[in-house]
């Protein structure tokens, strides 16, 4: 007997070193996958930050312009209206001219003048409409450069490269590196991206029209999706009788929660756009379709912050005489709130980051335009993102991974206020 | 009259109704020797004049809203010339947006013949009577509605148990959006998608090999109705949801593990949140950087070692799509794993066997039929997912399985497919609502399989 287990013991301790090793390999196991994950969100905001933070900065020249009356095409004496019409783009490329006498050739003229952003023409015009004694002679002036002169002035694209592989030519370069050399390049805060709607021209498309587009869509999501979500939470947790149709409603809500965000956006398009003839690209029927997608969060984590609110305050109430109503009202939703306002939260978070089902209802079209209300054409950040990813201009890909890092920016801020209120209401 | 004003108008008659209702409540109770020999408070009598007259004139507005469109054409329709109206429906459908645009003021006059010219004139003219007569009605149910209830107030009136079931009937009305919504999704869906197999067999649908839905431009020509094999969209489909899922479960399933077995309880804090970030990221971002990032490395690796990769390699966006849902199968997994009873756990290491053996011989068999729930409603996930492929998956429908070429997927033609112009009446359009019809159901299938395993695994342990 006592030779048998002895044996047993002999055994297992020979087997000891073997299983313990196997356990440590586990352990690694373990750990490589949650460093994997790091690596991977490392590498995802690490890429999207070097590659947007350059777009937060734009380039601009000095250029001596002439802006005598005559070089203008404008009477000496000119009206508003003169102004408005001026030959603003000659006069620019007369003074690019006069810059650089030694550039001759046809070609190397026009390379010349894309040195400056195709907005220098309308940036000059609204100076020249704000101030009109800047007129007659020559003036100083700082003119946005374009994208790709901006792209060597960041020193994104360099002389290692092949001419042929990038759109600034070695013409251009020695240029651009004569005018930084007489001080003639700065770069300072680029205004534009905040201030303007999209634009074909990378330097200077903005994101003010998505983000406004965004918010109207948002406050849509917000009215419609809230008070019907929280109603809903309320019935299911406090009043519904258990039947066959409450098992039926609960079992939708479970499932939509699943559905995939694309298939919502089929519903907009063939019910809201094609049957009740909404109008299409608007706001209103994308904050439909959103708050749509997000009322199953919102009904669940509501009915979860319900179903946290102790017994005693609703037996309380009811004991006093309350009618059930006025128990749910005045006295479990307020409790409950601070939960449902978390829940709710984190669904506007999704549905502002949410992309595919607006691409269904036309939200993607060309938006210079600042939207004025819910019923304009317009489009949202994440589309934005999406059409900009799309451009092959090199000044696109900044601009794309600059207005992540803004979505980015006020999806944490939501989050935040999500945990916030947590945690608040935890203290509680 | 526009729509705001409507509403406006409605808010200030409910206002008007809700002063009326108390004040006629409290001159009945005064008369009978104070407010407390009402039933309910003044107010409640209040509340119930302001909501008969506010509840039917919402029906009314939400119904006039929504039919008005379909009505107005069919009476300017009906004042067509007749040989205008036996057009055919796409073409006079066409000729009827044209007086819509210059009725909006967007078409210049000298594009339109005299017939469009009239149809537009007649066409503002029912606009005009339409809104006029919208607010007429509306102001009149809303009256009507309140003057019943107003006429009827009694001090024995039980006007708050009235008010609290209309209440609760409101109430009800929100959960049942719900079920409107998947009858809508269902019904719009199927529709479209019955009209597509009547011009395009079931079986070629769904059994074709060949995917090319780039129409011809004339109608007319050979060949025109493109082909619409399913078959590659869902092996494409599948490849990318496979290459995913082979990211995702390891890494998930063993961080869920880690961080609930082995992990002291502050890294665990810090870590689980941190990871879950991945999951708050928009999925356009992803598909961003899966283009312009992950794409052209995958690219590079292959060149390097002499494998042929395509720039839109399925390998690219699978490997993405598996970051993304790394952090929905590690909670998943967590919740599962902790829901096995301590007891398990305990006995197995009582009888000596170390921390990974009790792992994998005791608490994942346990935890098993979750984890494959688990893992199906992640497959419901990747195969839905939209934006990531959009962005770095091909558009040509390829039949293969080397992840290395460039596949596309069910999500990915929906969008082609539907994004742009659009005619409501070719295949090319109605097929990406066949195809809605299939992801639809396919997600369905998996999330009910799923949830139905994950809830019997509960059942089990409770």
């Amino acid at each position: 007997m006592s030779q048998e287990s002895y044996k047993n013991t002999a055994v297992i301790e020979a087997s000891l070193k073997k299983r313990y090793a196997r356990e440590k390999r586990f352990q690694w196991a373990g750990r490589l996958a949650v460093f994997l994950g790091f690596v991977f969100l490392f590498l995802l905001l690490f890429d999207i930050v070097s590659k947007g933070w350059p777009a937060f900065t734009q380039q601009e020249l000095l250029i001596k312009l002439d802006l005598s009356a005559e070089n203008l095409d404008v009477p000496e004496q000119p009206t508003p209206e003169d102004l408005q019409n001026a030959n603003y783009i000659g006069a620019i490329k007369s003074s690019m001219r006069d810059m650089f006498p030694e550039v001759t050739g046809r070609r190397d003229k026009r390379e010349l003048y894309r040195l400056l952003s195709m907005g220098a023409e309308f940036e000059l015009r609204d100076r020249l409409l704000e101030d009109p004694s800047l007129l007659g002679g020559e003036r100083e002036m700082w003119l946005l450069a374009h994208s790709e002169a901006a792209s060597y002035l960041k020193g994104q694209v360099t002389r290692e490269i092949p001419e042929a592989e990038r759109r600034v030519s070695d013409l251009q370069m020695d240029w651009l590196d004569s005018l930084a050399a007489q001080d003639r390049a700065r770069s300072s805060f680029n205004t534009v991206f905040f201030t303007a709607g999209d634009s074909r021209e990378p330097e200077l498309a903005g994101i003010r029209a998505a983000l406004m587009g965004s918010m109207f869509t948002l406050v849509v999501t917000f009215l419609l999706a809230f008070p019907i979500g929280v109603s809903a939470a309320v019935y299911l947790e406090e009043f519904a009788p258990r039947n066959r149709l409450t098992d039926l409603i609960e079992i939708n809500i479970n499932n939509l929660a699943a559905v995939p965000s694309i298939v919502f956006g089929l519903l907009g398009l063939a019910v809201f756009i094609n049957f009740f003839e909404m109008p299409r690209s608007a706001p209103l029927v994308g904050g439909i379709v959103l708050a749509l997608m997000t009322l199953p969060t919102i009904i669940i984590t509501s009915r979860a912050a319900l179903q946290a609110v102790s017994p005693s305050i609703r037996e309380a109430a009811l004991g006093v005489g309350a009618s059930h109503l006025q128990a749910v009202f005045h006295h479990v939703l307020p409790v409950a709130m601070p939960g449902i306002l978390t829940g709710s939260i984190i669904g506007m978070a999704q549905a502002l980051g949410e992309t595919a089902p607006l691409l269904m209802i036309g939200m993607v079209a060309f938006i210079m335009e600042v939207p004025g209300g819910v019923t304009d054409p317009s489009t949202v950040l994440p589309v934005q993102i999406f059409l900009w990813a799309d451009s092959p201009e090199r000044g696109f890909t900044e601009k794309t991974s600059a207005a992540i890092m803004v979505l980015m920016g006020f999806l944490i801020l939501m989050n935040a206020f999500a945990i916030y209120l947590r945690k608040r209401f935890e203290l509680k | 009259m526009q729509t705001p004003t409507v509403l406006l108008v409605l808010l200030a008659l409910c206002i008007v109704s809700f002063a009326l209702g108390r004040r006629r409540s409290r001159q009945l109770g005064a008369a009978q020797g104070g407010i407390h020999t009402l039933h309910s408070l003044p107010k409640h009598y209040g509340y119930l004049a302001a909501m008969w007259a506010a509840l039917p004139a919402c029906v009314l507005l939400l119904a006039w809203l929504g039919l008005e469109g379909q009505v107005i054409r069919g009476m300017v329709i009906a004042e067509l010339p007749a040989e205008v109206q036996s057009m055919g429906d796409s073409r006079l459908g066409l000729y009827y947006n044209q007086v819509l645009a210059y009725a909006g003021g967007g078409v210049d006059a000298a594009m339109m013949s005299p017939e469009q010219l009239l149809a537009a004139e007649h066409y503002l003219a029912f606009k005009k009577s339409s809104s006029l007569l919208k607010l007429l009605l509306v102001c009149v149910v809303a009256v009507v509605g309140a003057l019943l209830v107003i006429t009827r107030v009694r001090p024995a009136m039980r006007a708050r148990n009235q008010v609290e079931n209309i209440w609760k009937w409101l109430l009800f009305a929100c959960s049942f959006i719900a079920v409107l919504t998947t009858l809508g999704i269902v019904l719009s869906v199927l529709f479209e998608a019955v009209r597509f197999f009547h011009m395009i067999p079931v079986t070629d649908f769904i059994f074709g090999l060949q995917w090319s839905p780039q129409i011809a431009i004339r109608a007319d020509q050979v060949g025109a109705s493109g082909s619409f094999g399913f078959v590659p969209l869902l092996v494409g489909t599948l490849l990318i949801s496979l290459v995913a899922m082979l990211i995702a479960v390891p890494v998930g399933l063993m961080s869920a593990i880690y961080l609930s077995e082995y992990a002291s309880k502050q890294f665990r804090a810090v870590t689980k949140p941190i990871l879950e970030i991945l999951a708050g990221v928009p999925t356009v971002v992803y598909g961003f950087f899966a283009a312009l990032t992950v794409a052209p490395f995958i690219r590079g690796i292959g060149e390097s070692l002499g494998l042929e990769v395509a720039s839109e390699s399925a390998l690219a966006a699978g490997l993405v799509m598996g970051i993304m849902i790394i952090p929905f199968v590690m909670s998943l997994s967590d919740d599962i794993i902790n829901a096995v009873p301590n007891s398990l756990r305990e006995a197995s290491l009582g009888l000596g066997a170390t921390m990974n053996e009790t792992i994998r011989r005791v608490l994942i068999p346990a935890a098993l039929p979750g984890i494959v729930g688990g893992i199906l409603l992640a497959v419901s996930r990747a195969i839905g997912e939209t934006m990531i492929v959009v962005m770095a998956a091909g558009l040509s429908a390829k039949l293969t399985a080397n992840p290395l070429e460039a596949v596309t997927t069910i999500t990915v033609q929906i969008v082609t497919l539907l994004v742009g112009d659009q005619e409501f009446d070719s295949p090319k359009t109605l097929a990406a609502f066949a195809l809605g019809l299939v992801l639809f159901f396919v997600t369905l299938l998996l999330n009910v399989i799923a949830l139905y395993v994950v809830r019997r695994y509960r059942e089990q342990y409770e």
